[in-house]
């Protein structure tokens, strides 16, 4: 964003941490202040926020792809506007983000190096394959609905720039649930092979989507601090519970089953129980054992080097015409 | 791997006729012409839009946050700045 110089001298002079300077910080925090790019911040703060927003950034660039597989495949024309303007959004998501990440002081270069160099993290639920039409639609209901739960305290966080670009993207996101759902309904309602078809997508996406909310409260590494500032405002376990009483009721609406057995209502607490989520497959897809990791990163590899010739020429066209205007005001 | 850094753009935005252009964001581009096409497939994808400004990012100028109390808070204590601190009997009725 604007004045970037300021930025980066704001980071050169910020050495040892200010205990005056921090106080300060957290009781604007504790204020309910927006935090902006050019005001002072904690060292952590920021590399905390570069860390989480540029993730979040990949991930939505990242998550083209498993969608991006069906668009030629879509079942009506109906489908396939609605599914390249969802995966269109996507785009601009990541785009929002990295824009916002930026602000802190990195470069879109660097970001995008890191990603491609495998140094940066994505959401582990764009490693799973998209095997049939029904997983467009369990991943707009589901994937979509877990990541608006996600996002929808982030509108809220403390640093400026990261809450506006989530307002917008909250705004976008409804739709992309509501697409997918309809497609579940479709597919419930109709056949019984194509029935058959959305449970299947629904018993293959449930885990994994509540893996997207991260590791349980008591194992999350970033939460104390993330909470302290007001970047996170619920914790994994709290966002889980309010995704699955959500879903569930959703689920028996299409007249699917839920992939878990141990799932029960408790009428004491309004909640939904639901059984053991398998930890030790969340942190093998995060260690690159996921089924496409491979995949999505030589994907991600070959967009960029096969963009390249675009980028150079784009730069190169805009250098000689400000040489030519140079020496048309020259001339003059 | 690493690219030579695209230059950064603010886009602003006027939502309708009448309105004034208002930021709302920002995004890389190699010049102008292609600033303000990615402006367009960035930031009008619902109608949000009528007209685009875009504006190379290093073009601005902005107060330093650090000078904030010395920029803006003299405007607090001119009341009398504002139609609220004057007395018009009622009788006069609405002005
Ligand atoms: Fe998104
Ligand atoms: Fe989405």
């Amino acid at each position: 964003m604007y004045a970037q110089s300021l930025n980066q001298q704001v980071e050169g002079t910020t050495g040892p941490e200010d205990a005056e300077a921090a106080a300060r910080f957290q009781a604007r925090i504790d204020a309910e202040e927006r935090i902006e790019p050019n005001d002072w911040m904690p060292a952590a703060y920021r590399r905390t926020l570069v860390r989480q927003i540029s993730q979040h950034a990949h991930s939505e660039i990242v998550g083209m792809l498993p969608e991006g597989n069906w668009i030629t495949r879509a079942p009506s024309l109906r489908r396939k506007a609605a599914l390249i303007a969802k995966v269109q959004d996507e785009c601009g998501h990541g785009m929002y983000l990295y824009a916002a990440a930026e602000t802190l002081g990195v470069t879109r270069e660097q970001l995008v190096d890191e990603l491609l160099a495998g140094k940066a993290k994505y959401s582990s639920i764009f490693n799973y394959p998209t095997l049939t039409w029904a997983d467009i639609g369990a991943i707009g209901w589901l994937v979509d609905g877990a990541a608006i739960m996600n996002q929808i305290p982030l509108c809220r966080c403390s640093y400026g720039p990261y809450s506006r670009a989530m307002i917008r993207v909250c705004k976008e996101e409804s739709f992309h649930q509501r697409q997918g759902y309809e497609i579940m309904l479709t597919l419930a309602r109709g056949t019984a092979a194509q029935k058959a078809m959305a449970q299947d997508a629904l018993n293959r996406w449930w885990w994994p989507c509540l893996m997207m909310f991260g590791p349980p409260d008591a194992q999350s590494q970033h939460s104390d601090t993330s909470t302290r500032w007001k970047i996170k405002r619920f914790s994994n376990d709290a966002l889980r519970q309010k995704f699955v009483d959500a879903t569930v009721p959703q689920a028996h609406f299409l007249g699917l089953t839920l992939p878990d057995p141990a799932l029960r209502f408790n009428e004491a607490t309004s909640h939904w129980e639901f059984g053991e989520i398998d930890w030790s497959e969340f942190k093998q897809v995060l260690a690159g054992n996921g089924p496409c990791n491979r995949d999505r990163m030589a994907a991600r590899r070959a967009a960029h080097a096969n963009g390249e010739w675009v980028r150079d020429a784009a730069l190169a066209y805009a250098a000689k015409e400000r040489a030519r205007a140079a020496a048309a005001a020259g001339a003059a | 791997m690493s690219t030579p850094t695209t230059p950064l753009w603010e886009v602003f935005i006027r939502s309708r006729t009448g309105l004034a252009h208002k930021h709302v964001g920002s995004l890389h581009a190699a010049d102008a012409t292609l600033a303000v096409q990615a402006a367009r497939d960035l930031y009008t994808r619902r109608g949000e839009g009528t007209s685009v400004w875009v504006v190379p990012s290093s073009a601005i100028t902005a107060s330093d946050p650090a000078d904030k109390g010395m920029m803006f808070d003299p405007a607090d204590s001119k009341v009398y700045r504002h139609p609220t601190f004057y007395e018009v009997p009622d009788d006069v009725g609405h002005m």
